[in-house]
């Protein structure tokens, strides 16, 4: 097939999927009281928050998945790339007026490009040596920030209007008619960035499917298993590299720019940065590498249970509450190491040995 | 000049503090080919136990001799219980775990010892003198004396001992290391306790240097500490002095002379970093590793 007809029908089948998507969310919420059920918890304002906290997380983790599962390349910078996706959407919004959902995919392509320029030197570093030049970026990216983003009080920080993240009009087809922002927790706001970032990890999670199953997939996987044995049978490994880095950037620029519906501010602190490029990286692993589901319940798993483990009462009852604060990231380190033992493939490797192991006849004993 | 001589040597004293627990980064690597990100927190850990000795009562240089001799065994601990049962595993899934372990440690301590910045004593009485012009802190000769005896018993003990023998082996080529009758598993503990101690040593002694001892006293140095291991080649101790000196100077320098780089400094590190990594890939002192095919 040609390029553009190929191009055409990448594009083609993602407007298919979109469209039926939306369809597929204006039945959900006008027929099924979502919101009211799973979302909407009197005790917790922020379930949806988390939920899509984890979508948005889950995205930057799938693009995370093509570099580092499928390509074997480890990054610790992509909380950069995160940031950079952010700072676009805030920046565009605050300074240039513009509405959000065009950012959106300003803010992915701008990484992109980032990306292939991290991409191109990252070419003569491998492994542990790329895990450091990349921990670069996650270190230097806030001061650059510091430098160059003129946010409020002369900091690096951007906050956001109410009405800059307001859904536009025509969202009001899909909003669920129960949430009224006036006696729901979950106003129209928290719906739209939740249903934003669902519809994008459907088209990512798409994407890295029909990636993995690609000419380029196989490309991938093979400069992972053996640079030279894939340089022989013609595989244009600068190409193949560069092109990993930038589309995982590319995906974690949008999910920088989703992050922004949320948290409703761009900002980046050293620690911050780097905590995130680290929480990718692990539900990545947790989830599973080189599997297109891992990342994502990885995701899903590590962002709910760090909210779990926050909030237990026994450890409230057994420390005060500010000693219990500062004991979740131990539990959670601790929880982190203890699944490597377990499951050191991740949970959709786990599952899959798990189901090979059921589905095949136990072997009869070799010894009588 | 005098300015430039002040300039230069403030970057030495930075970079002596890079060095040394860049040191400690370098010796876990070469005897276990592991890149610890704990490094750090470890050395945090050590540093509070050494400050809580010496505010029970304990003279300074002693507390500091506890602590290292207690992150030894501590050390050696880690790689047992913590690292040893993912030893096989993909590099990844260790770096998760080294991970795991920067955060359990991070917060322990604060749980521990509290989230106040405590002031940490010094072995050694604080003074300074004025050589040629140019202020030289008790601090930067005290490290450097340390690093430059540190750095001649690890070269003794790698280049030409038995023991260093057969962590070098160990860490070339574990399989065949146990054919020939190395104890595997008590040399990796070895190579950790080293690495646990060294760092104890580093951050009790540069601690007492900066604004206080918080959890997040390590973590700003371990960057810095990780490019100077980088820029020097992460399997040559030498290497990790040097690059911790060149980070040093480099920064101090810049931040003197460079006014459009003002609170964007630590590109220079990193910049310098990726300059010598697209030259030299194995860094400045680093082995090339020769693969076969």
């Amino acid at each position: 097939m040609s390029g553009v007809k190929r191009v055409a029908g990448w594009v083609l089948a993602f407007v298919g999927v979109a469209v039926a998507l939306l369809l597929a969310i204006r039945i959900l919420t006008q027929s099924l009281d979502l919101f009211d059920g799973l979302f909407n918890d009197p005790n917790k304002a922020s379930t949806i928050d988390l939920f899509t906290e984890a979508l948005y997380i889950g995205i930057a983790a799938m693009g995370l998945n093509i570099l580092t599962g499928y390509n074997g390349q480890v990054s610790l910078g992509h909380g950069a790339f995160f940031g950079v996706g952010a700072y676009t959407s805030a920046i565009l919004m605050f300074d240039h007026g513009w509405a959000y959902l065009p950012t959106l995919p300003v803010a992915g392509v701008i990484c992109l490009f980032v990306g292939v320029l991290v991409g191109i030197p990252a070419l003569r570093v491998k492994g542990l040596y790329l895990a450091l030049v990349t921990l670069g970026l996650s270190v230097v990216f806030p001061d650059l920030t510091k430098r160059f983003v003129n946010g409020t009080g002369g900091t690096n920080l951007l906050s956001l209007k109410t009405e800059q993240i307001s859904p536009p009009d025509w969202y009001d087809w899909f909003a669920d008619p129960i949430a009224d922002p006036l006696t729901d927790y979950v106003g129209s706001r928290d719906q739209w960035a939740f249903w934003l970032s669902f519809v994008i990890a459907v088209i990512t999670l798409l994407c890295v499917w029909g990636i993995a199953r690609s000419r380029f997939g196989r490309a991938l996987i093979a400069v992972r298993d053996h640079e030279a044995a894939a340089v022989t049978v013609g595989i244009d490994l600068a190409r193949v590299k560069v092109s990993a880095f930038a589309i995982s950037a590319f995906f974690a620029g949008l999910a920088g720019s989703l992050s922004v519906l949320v948290s409703r501010l761009a900002n980046a602190g050293k620690v911050e940065t780097f905590q995130l490029s680290i929480l990718l990286l692990v539900a990545v692993v947790v989830g599973g590498t080189a599997t297109v589901w891992g990342p994502i319940i990885g995701a899903f798993v590590v962002v709910f249970a760090q909210d779990w483990i926050g909030e237990q009462e026994t450890l409230t009852d057994l420390l005060d509450a500010e000693r219990a604060k500062l004991l979740s990231p131990a539990l959670f380190g601790i929880a982190l190491i203890i699944m490597m033992y377990v499951l050191p493939d991740g949970i959709v490797g786990g599952a899959r040995r798990g189901l090979r192991a059921l589905r095949r006849p136990r072997a009869a004993p070799s010894d009588a | 000049m005098d300015q430039f001589l002040q300039h230069l040597m403030n970057g030495i004293e930075a970079g002596v503090i890079y060095a040394s627990l860049a040191l400690a980064l370098v010796l876990i690597f070469k005897t276990t080919g592991i890149l610890n990100f704990a490094q750090g927190e470890m050395a945090l850990v050590s540093t509070y136990f050494t400050w809580k000795l010496a505010e029970w009562g304990l003279p300074v240089w002693v507390a500091i001799l506890v602590s290292v001799g207690v992150s030894f065994v501590g050390g050696a601990l880690i790689e047992r219980v913590v690292i040893r049962p993912v030893e096989q595993s993909s590099p990844l899934v260790i770096v998760i775990v080294t991970i795991g372990l920067f955060l359990a440690l991070n917060s322990l301590a604060q749980v521990i010892f509290g989230t106040d910045a405590h002031l940490m004593p010094r072995a050694y009485p604080n003074e300074s003198w004025d050589l040629l012009g140019v202020n030289v802190e008790a601090d930067t000769l005290v490290l450097i004396a340390v690093l430059a005896v540190e750095c001649v018993v690890l070269w003794y003990l790698l280049q030409r001992t038995k023991v260093g023998l057969a962590l070098r082996g160990v860490a070339s080529n574990p399989e065949s290391s146990r054919l020939v009758g190395v104890p595997v598993g008590s040399m990796l503990m070895f190579g950790w306790g080293l690495a646990a101690a060294l760092g104890a040593l580093a951050g009790s002694l540069v601690v007492p240097t900066t604004a206080g001892l918080t959890a997040g006293s390590m973590q700003s140095i371990l960057v810095f500490a990780f490019a100077a291991a980088a820029l020097g080649g992460f399997d040559s101790p030498l290497g990790a002095v040097v690059g911790g000196l060149i980070v040093g100077v480099a920064q101090s320098l810049t931040t003197a002379y460079v006014d459009w780089l003002n609170d964007i400094e630590i590109i220079v590190p990193f910049g310098l970093i990726l300059v010598v990594l697209l030259i030299k890939p194995a860094g400045l002192f680093g082995k090339v590793r020769v693969e076969r095919v």
